[in-house]
């Protein structure tokens, strides 16, 4: 009895403390976007909508063009060249032949869902994308106004869920249309897209601990002195993964296996139905892609050296739309250049990369995160080194060199591993063999001699007659003015 | 009172809820029944959203919607549950209970809901309470500091239900499977089949898997079609293609019969 009364005494105590910790935590405020929407009248919230629809359609339209064009050069052949200067409008034109083009319904297919699935792909795409800062504060028709339509303290989550929410349309695509190969494809890929945005949530995990805060513009405000790909890179080389099988695209685009399922959930699907789910993928790239530049890369902020030029100078206004650009389209080349490089894996061994090493390394990598940052609030002591001056606690220090030498422990460990391995895999054979051992002629290896008492075993062959005549008439092929002839 | 936009928000968004879960009640297929709860799911979220609720109603979304009817729907696509399936009681007087139990929630309701007071403009406080510390913090305070024993039980009770439901549903596989290799060996041993099965199919007409091969003498193969096929009384039938290659036969050879017979009038 004593034993409890004082376990709940203990705990009373404990979640004291922790309540005080977490109010004090709670108190610093930074959960509230920084953006500042004051000065931002509805219409103007209207005409920055149509901005950002305009701005991932023309990007869209670029980046089939693009992709087409660099895996064509990766590949040594042009690529789409004749519609338009260099071939730009060829998207276009692929657009219009896509409209133009009969609409079937399969005659098993569910007609309701079959026409709602590729509906709720193309538009949800479009609404993660409105919480991403384009830029800070620009002036538009006279307002200081943030150029991003909407902020709050929820803001990643809510990208997360709208991509949850996505993935009805091509789970229900693959159901509606009524034939085997799409019902796989669907589930095959909504088996992935569910858990690789577990992964990805705790990958953005890190830099929720790092900003203190879910909204994007703090996020972005937070990256001022060092971006976050820099504290929370293992977050960064995960989301990257993630988001690549978030958006089923090679190599992870296994709902598509042509090989095995045709066309994966769309097999059934053609013309302008077909197009949604299309540009649903294009705009599905650029919504994770926007959300790593938000998260890792600093968003619209300008690079390092940029910024530093005339004050920041490149730091402020639209000027960040080049930015955000820029790094929005290196993460489209990274999608590119992984296409035209790898080939697709297997299904069974990316759900055990994704299950059995992203999350519980990522796991694992956000308690450390935690761990640091309750360092850097001075809960396991004030001792503090400073390095080139930045501030490093050295409860900090210890946790890295721990796990450093635990990696090098492990590297040591496995390397003698698969070294012995290997030498049990690679005995050397021995120098002389009986070729008659097995009952079977076994010839001799490289180097290896053969052993001479082995003719119990073997009939003895009768002697050939030695040559003693050379070929009469011209030889064709004459060798032996370098060699001594052999007899 | 609501504000206009919050006002046109509900009107707008409530009907979808309730029609979404009269679909649930009585959409006939269990897919249609699953996407009637996910709207109302969705349109919940939203208006914690409105509510103030940021976090709630993120949540909702992403966890509700997201992962848990995604799982239902995976069931009902995989298993293929349909209308057709047996309605049979397995538990008796499992409705009487449910009338029951139901009946009971909704005076519990009914009585939690007709105490509450709105005074005060609740919301308000909500949004007040978000401006000064953050939304997400504010739960973040609930959840860690003064709820925390209750969550921490919450989650062992799940933690635990869910590796029950594993245990339970784990079967252990008693040998090691057999491997392609150790199936040849098997087979060459019992002499039978050496060459595998025959492949289903008939010419390049019909290659469906529910069509079965037609041996040397032209009866079908039953060895060529998957025995769940079988079983389920599937299996199609080659006549109509062996009809239809015998009637071109025909053809072919009344053809010939008549360009010789005009060869042999010419000669």
């Amino acid at each position: 009895m004593s034993t409890l009364l004082s376990l709940h005494e203990a705990a009373g105590t404990f979640s004291e403390s922790a309540l005080h910790g977490i109010q004090t935590l709670a108190a610093e405020g930074k959960d509230n976007p920084r953006a500042d929407f004051s000065d931002t009248p509805w219409w103007l919230s209207l005409v920055k909508a149509l901005i950002i629809f305009v701005y991932l359609l023309v990007s869209t339209l670029m980046v089939i063009w693009f992709e087409r064009r660099v895996i064509g050069r990766m590949q040594q052949r042009p690529g789409p060249n004749r519609n338009g200067p260099f071939g730009l409008l060829q998207t276009l034109a692929d657009g219009m032949k896509a409209m133009l083009k009969e609409d079937n319904t399969p005659a098993k297919a569910d007609r309701f869902v079959f026409t709602l699935a590729p509906l709720i792909t193309a538009t949800m795409c479009f609404i993660g994308f409105a919480i991403i800062p384009l830029a800070g504060e620009v002036s538009m028709f006279g307002h200081r106004t943030p150029f991003q339509l909407a902020d709050s303290p929820i803001a990643v989550l809510f990208v997360l869920a709208i991509a949850g929410i996505g993935i009805y349309g091509v789970v229900l695509a693959g159901w509606s249309s009524g034939s085997p190969y799409p019902l796989m494809g669907g589930l095959r890929s909504s088996a992935q897209m569910i858990s690789y945005e577990i992964a990805m949530g705790l990958s953005l995990v890190a830099v929720f601990l790092y900003s203190g805060s879910m909204s994007t513009s703090q996020i972005v405000g937070s990256q001022g002195s060092v971006w976050y790909i820099v504290p929370a890179f293992f977050s960064f080389f995960v989301y990257v993964i993630t988001m690549v099988g978030e958006t089923n695209r090679l190599p992870f685009d296994l709902a598509e296996g042509e090989g095995e399922l045709t066309g994966g959930f769309h097999t059934e699907y053609g013309s302008m139905r077909f197009a949604m789910f299309f540009l649903g993928e294009y705009i599905n790239m650029f919504t994770v892609a926007a959300l790593a530049t938000t998260m890792f890369l600093g968003g619209w902020q300008a690079p390092p050296g940029i910024a530093a030029i005339n004050d920041g100078m490149f730091n402020e206004g639209w000027w960040g739309l080049l930015w955000f650009t820029i790094k929005l389209w290196m993460f489209m080349f990274v999608f590119v250049w992984l296409r035209g490089s790898l080939p697709r894996t297997r299904y069974d061994q990316f759900m055990r990369f994704g299950w059995k090493f992203l999350i519980p390394a990522t796991l694992g990598w956000v308690v450390l995160v935690a761990f640091f940052r309750g360092a850097q609030n001075g809960w396991f002591g004030d001792a503090a080194l400073e390095i080139a001056g930045r501030r490093f606690p050295v409860s900090s220090l210890a946790i890295v060199g721990l796990v450093a030498v635990g990696a090098l422990a492990f590297g040591w460990w496995w390397d003698n591993r698969a070294m012995a391995r290997e030498a049990a895999a690679n005995e050397t054979a021995p120098e002389e063999i009986d070729p008659y051992a097995g009952g079977f002629v076994v010839p001799p290896l490289p180097g290896q001699r053969l052993r001479e008492t082995a003719r119990v075993g073997a009939p003895a062959l009768p002697e050939a007659d030695p040559v003693t005549e050379r070929p009469s008439g011209p030889a064709v092929f004459d060798f032996t003015d370098k060699e001594a002839p052999r007899g | 009172m609501t504000s206009g936009g919050e006002a046109i928000l509900f009107w707008v968004l409530a009907p979808m809820a309730v029609a979404g879960s009269l679909g649930l009640v009585f959409a006939r297929k269990a897919v249609h029944a699953a996407l009637g709860m996910a709207l109302t799911m969705i349109v919940l979220g939203v208006f914690y959203l409105a509510q103030g609720a940021d976090f709630l109603g993120v949540i909702q979304i992403f966890v509700y919607t997201g992962a848990v009817m995604m799982l239902f729907l995976f069931v009902v696509m995989l298993v293929g549950v349909d209308s057709s399936d047996s309605i049979v009681e397995t538990l008796k007087g499992q409705r009487a209970a449910t009338v029951v139990l139901s009946l009971g929630l909704g005076v519990l309701l009914a009585g939690a809901l007709g105490r509450v007071t709105i005074g005060d403009a609740p919301a308000d406080k909500v949004h007040a309470l978000n401006a000064q510390n953050g939304n997400v913090s504010g739960v973040a305070e609930l959840i860690f500091g003064r709820y925390v024993w209750v969550f921490e039980a919450t989650s062992a009770l799940l933690i635990t239900a869910a590796l029950a439901a594993m245990v339970l549903a784990h079967r252990e596989r008693l040998g090691s499977r057999p491997s392609q290799r150790a199936w040849s060996e098997r087979r060459i041993r019992s002499g039978e089949n050496l060459a595998g099965l025959p492949v289903p199919g008939v010419y390049a007409r019909h290659n469906a898997v529910d069509t079965p091969a037609l041996l040397p003498d032209g009866s079908p193969s039953e060895l060529s079609v998957s025995r769940v096929l079988t079983a389920r009384d599937q299996v199609g039938n080659a006549t109509p293609w062996v009809e239809a290659e015998r009637e071109i036969e025909r053809d072919v050879s009344q053809d010939r019969d008549r360009d010789d017979a005009a060869k042999e009038d010419r000669a």
